[in-house]
């Protein structure tokens, strides 16, 4: 794609700051199109991703056992940076991974973990329970998600642990107020 | 309507997951995209959009060497030699109001929360081609325009000195982002 030269960008300079304006350099890729003549390139990417979903189990069991490893790394050594990281990036990853691989509840109960080991002040002080709860659930979830009544537990397992984990995190930062307006603000994450 | 020539664009993806990777490289490609850079982390990232002058940076959060932040800041360098225009997309699975702001101030154009659907990839992608934003430069921001509402009456601390208001009618990035599209 051809890029702009200096000489199309415009600025205009106030008193605290610069307005840069340029002609949009990406404008050669947009095509006006007749309606009959568009296609619905938003279907076709849907239909390709469904096209991957074969492989979604086996990509969660590597995801949740990456998570496992982790657990049992901290359980070894402690919260050391690194350890806290990996067990951290673990379960963030499946927070945004899961409900695509189709394993929402996994999902959710990964956020609740992570806002767990974000938020908790010192997480040599947590309950080790609230840690192998969460982590045990979402093992059991991806290993029994082809049974349909399973749906309903997972829902409800992962309500539950949202619950205990928020109550736990209110309670530790009750004196910190910053840690406190994340917590209960709402996730802008999009509904499923 | 229009339509976008994918076939033209060139991305640059950045994640450190190879699942996601493949997800973004699939959707791209049945978007039409032919040429779509992969790097793992923020610093080959940022070696490649040196390389490649990507035409749309779509970039996760959390990374190894340096984060999405991290390389939307560097991007955004005014007196670089690159490009410092490029629209920056944050796929992220932050997804917290604070995690937005810090995004915007670092730059980024477009946010997505994931769970990722093509229906948000591609109307982040359409607003980025269609509807660029002026850019501004003051002594702590370097990045695509920020305001997105008109409030003339505005009179708090970051009002910007000696201008009429000239502000594009634009949902704010934490609306969009709240969204599903």
């Amino acid at each position: 794609m051809a890029k702009n030269t200096a000489k199309d960008i415009e600025v205009k300079a106030f008193a605290t700051h610069q307005i840069i304006t340029q002609p949009n350099p990406l404008r050669k890729v947009l095509r006006r199109v007749e309606e009959k003549d568009m296609d619905d390139p938003v279907a076709r990417a849907e239909q390709a991703l469904a096209g991957l979903s074969g492989e979604f189990k086996d990509w969660m069991t590597i995801e949740v056992q990456r998570l496992s490893a982790a657990w049992t790394a901290v359980q070894q050594d402690g919260f050391t940076k690194k350890l806290r990281d990996e067990l951290f990036h673990a379960a963030h990853d499946i927070k945004g991974d899961a409900a695509t691989f189709g394993f929402p509840s996994a999902a959710e109960i990964a956020e609740s973990l992570c806002r767990v080991i974000e938020h908790a002040p010192e997480l040599k002080k947590v309950p080790a329970e609230l840690f192998t709860h969460h982590i045990n659930a979402i093992l059991a979830i991806v290993h029994e998600n082809t049974r349909l009544d399973r749906i309903s537990v997972s829902a409800e397992l992962s309500r539950r642990l949202r619950k205990v984990a928020d109550d736990y995190l209110a309670h530790v930062n009750r004196d910190r107020p910053e840690h406190l307006e994340v917590i209960l603000s709402p996730s802008i994450a999009p509904a499923e | 309507m229009f339509r976008i020539d994918f076939n033209k664009l060139r991305f640059l993806v950045c994640d450190d997951n190879p699942h996601m990777r493949r997800i973004l490289r699939t959707l791209l490609h049945s978007f039409g995209a032919r040429e779509v850079y992969e790097a793992e982390d923020g610093a080959t990232a940022l070696e490649m959009y040196s390389h490649y002058v990507p035409d749309i940076v779509i970039t996760d959060w959390a990374m190894p060497i340096f984060d999405g932040l991290e390389l939307a800041q560097m991007i955004r360098q005014p007196e670089s030699k690159g490009n410092p225009y490029a629209p920056i997309i944050m796929l992220t699975g932050h997804s917290e109001k604070r995690r937005v702001t810090i995004a915007r101030d670092a730059g980024v154009t477009e946010f997505l929360a994931k769970p990722i659907s093509a229906k948000g990839l591609y109307q982040r992608i359409l607003n980025v081609v269609a509807n660029p934003r002026p850019f501004i430069k003051t002594k702590t921001y370097f990045g695509p325009d920020r305001r997105r509402n008109t409030n003339s009456a505005y009179m708090g601390p970051e009002r910007r000195v000696g201008e009429k208001h000239e502000v594009l009618q634009q949902p704010s990035l934490l609306d969009k982002a709240r969204s599903s599209i």
